[in-house]
């Protein structure tokens, strides 16, 4: 008799396991395999105003980049504020793997053409991997378009003129996070090289230093900002002479600006004091600053299509 | 005497090993959905829906990772996740609840059988009932094709469509899902 009651115990227990496991059924499966996550859209677009974020254009998608800055505030009432003027740029990227992206475009800035190759060493994961940061490196090229004529005016029996002196380098690495799902921060620290640079003093390679972030303001709108620091001592200032013939000394680019996003779009609304949208441009040619007022409003407008749908495959 | 008590006691404990027996489940499920407008028709597909259905007492649960839905269009997923769905803080979609229709002895034989399903949906935090119909297909190897179509307005779960985009987005989506259960 008592063995019965032990028995039956016994049972009542196990059916309360039985109920207990009711509640959970999905249990039943074990656990999951999670595969690893990637982190998404640390920034709107594929930059944050004139440099590169961390983000590429995914596979098999073609981003159509109209690029707009107007003439400077301080240019006054007669040049509407600097809205009077425009420089632009074109540009085409696209995607050639998640990983790997690719790009060209053509200023009205010294009438460049410029390329670039942008490529994702590691990716920051959310699951299933631990890797808690994004490094990315892009190395591009911009060719100077003016005419020969302007670039070189020196008799071409005395002082040849080459193609490789329209050409200029920029080298940069990425290393960003996304802190929280509307901060993201990166560092992006490279090299100019100029095959031709103006003075004799003056060193063909310049390093910066340089730094972006964004904060999301809502679901579709953000606010980033960036700064290109070229450390000091590699481009002399003009001398005296120089600044009266109009030259001015080379100052670092600062940019802040909104990302809005609506469908297929994304306008980045903002205000820089660089006018070139190419690296050689805009962190080795600025020469406004935003103390005097030399600040331009500009806008950039990305639209995506989808050439090729990379998953159609399976 | 204690013998008869005792086949009591194991008659008692069968039903529990049978309810063990009679569970189905799967993994890599199939759930659909569809947003048709006149602007852009947009389709996700998730192929990795985790489900158990208890056939003995009707019970069935779902469990969708939201972030495993694909798109024609890279763009697509990321503002599903981002700027709908928010699937960093809701990272699932679950259904909690009963399927009718269907007994033991019809599992046993092949054949199609019509079905009611009635339960809480939780989709974005927001849980909501949900009631409809269903198919179970019983293959002759004893594995169930479930099947069921419904309709999901984003707005009952909390999911806001900016004007902006209003009408590229569906007010009543349509949600189908597949479902291969093998036995447990």
């Amino acid at each position: 008799m008592h063995r019965n009651l032990l028995l039956s115990g016994l049972l009542s227990l196990l059916a309360g396991g039985a109920l207990a496991q009711e509640d959970d059924l999905l249990k039943l499966l074990g656990e999951e395999e999670a595969g690893p996550e990637y982190t998404t859209a640390a920034f709107k677009s594929t930059r944050v105003i004139n440099g590169h974020s961390v983000e590429n254009t995914a596979h098999g998608v073609l981003d159509f980049r109209i690029g707009h800055r107007f003439g400077p505030v301080n240019g006054g009432a007669n040049e509407f504020w600097g809205l009077d003027q425009a420089t632009i740029r074109l540009g085409l990227d696209y995607g050639v793997t998640d990983r790997l992206m690719i790009g060209i475009g053509r200023s009205s800035f010294e009438k460049t053409l410029d390329g670039f190759v942008k490529y994702k060493v590691l990716r920051q994961c959310d699951a299933g991997c631990t890797m808690p940061v994004t490094l990315a490196f892009v190395a591009g090229t911009a060719i100077n378009g003016l005419k020969q004529s302007v670039l070189w005016p020196y008799p071409a029996e005395e002082r040849p003129f080459y193609f490789s002196h329209r050409m200029s380098y920029s080298f940069q690495m990425i290393l960003g996070r996304k802190f929280s799902e509307s901060v993201t921060f990166q560092l992006n620290p490279g090299l100019v090289h100029i095959n031709l640079v103006e003075k004799a003093d003056q060193t063909n390679d310049i390093i910066h230093v340089s730094g972006a972030g964004r904060m999301k303001l809502s679901k579709r709108v953000a606010i980033n900002a960036e700064y290109f620091h070229v450390l000091p001592g590699q481009i002399p200032d003009p001398t005296a002479a120089e600044v009266a013939a109009g030259q001015l000394p080379v100052r670092n680019s600062f940019s802040i600006g909104f990302d809005i996003e609506t469908g297929g779009h994304v306008f980045q609304l903002h205000m820089t004091n660089s006018l070139a949208m190419f690296e050689r441009g805009f962190i080795t040619g600025t020469t406004e600053q935003w103390t005097d007022g030399g600040i331009h409003f500009g806008f950039n407008i990305s639209r995506v299509f989808t050439l090729h749908d990379p998953k159609a495959k399976r | 005497m204690n013998t008869a008590k005792n086949l009591l006691f194991v008659a008692l404990a069968l039903p529990l090993s049978l309810i063990a027996q009679d569970r189905y489940g799967t993994r890599n499920g199939h759930i659909a959905f569809f947003s048709e407008t006149s602007m852009e028709n947009i389709e996700g597909n998730n192929h990795k829906v985790s489900s158990v259905w208890d056939a003995t007492s009707g019970a069935i649960q779902f469990a969708v990772l939201i972030k495993a839905f694909e798109f024609e269009k890279a763009l697509m997923q990321e503002h599903f996740n981002e700027n709908y769905m928010e699937s960093n803080t809701f990272p699932k979609a679950e259904f909690k609840g009963k399927v009718t229709g269907i007994t033991a002895d019809q599992l046993k034989k092949p054949g199609t059988y019509e079905v009611a399903v009635e339960g809480d949906l939780t989709i974005h935090g927001v849980t909501k009932p949900v009631k409809t119909k269903g198919t179970m297909v019983v293959a002759a190897d004893g594995t169930v094709k479930a099947s069921c179509d419904f309709n999901v307005k984003p707005e009952d779960h909390g999911i806001k469509v900016p004007g902006m985009v209003r009408q590229n987005i569906a007010e009543q989506i349509l949600v189908k899902v597949r479902m291969d259960y093998a036995r447990l």
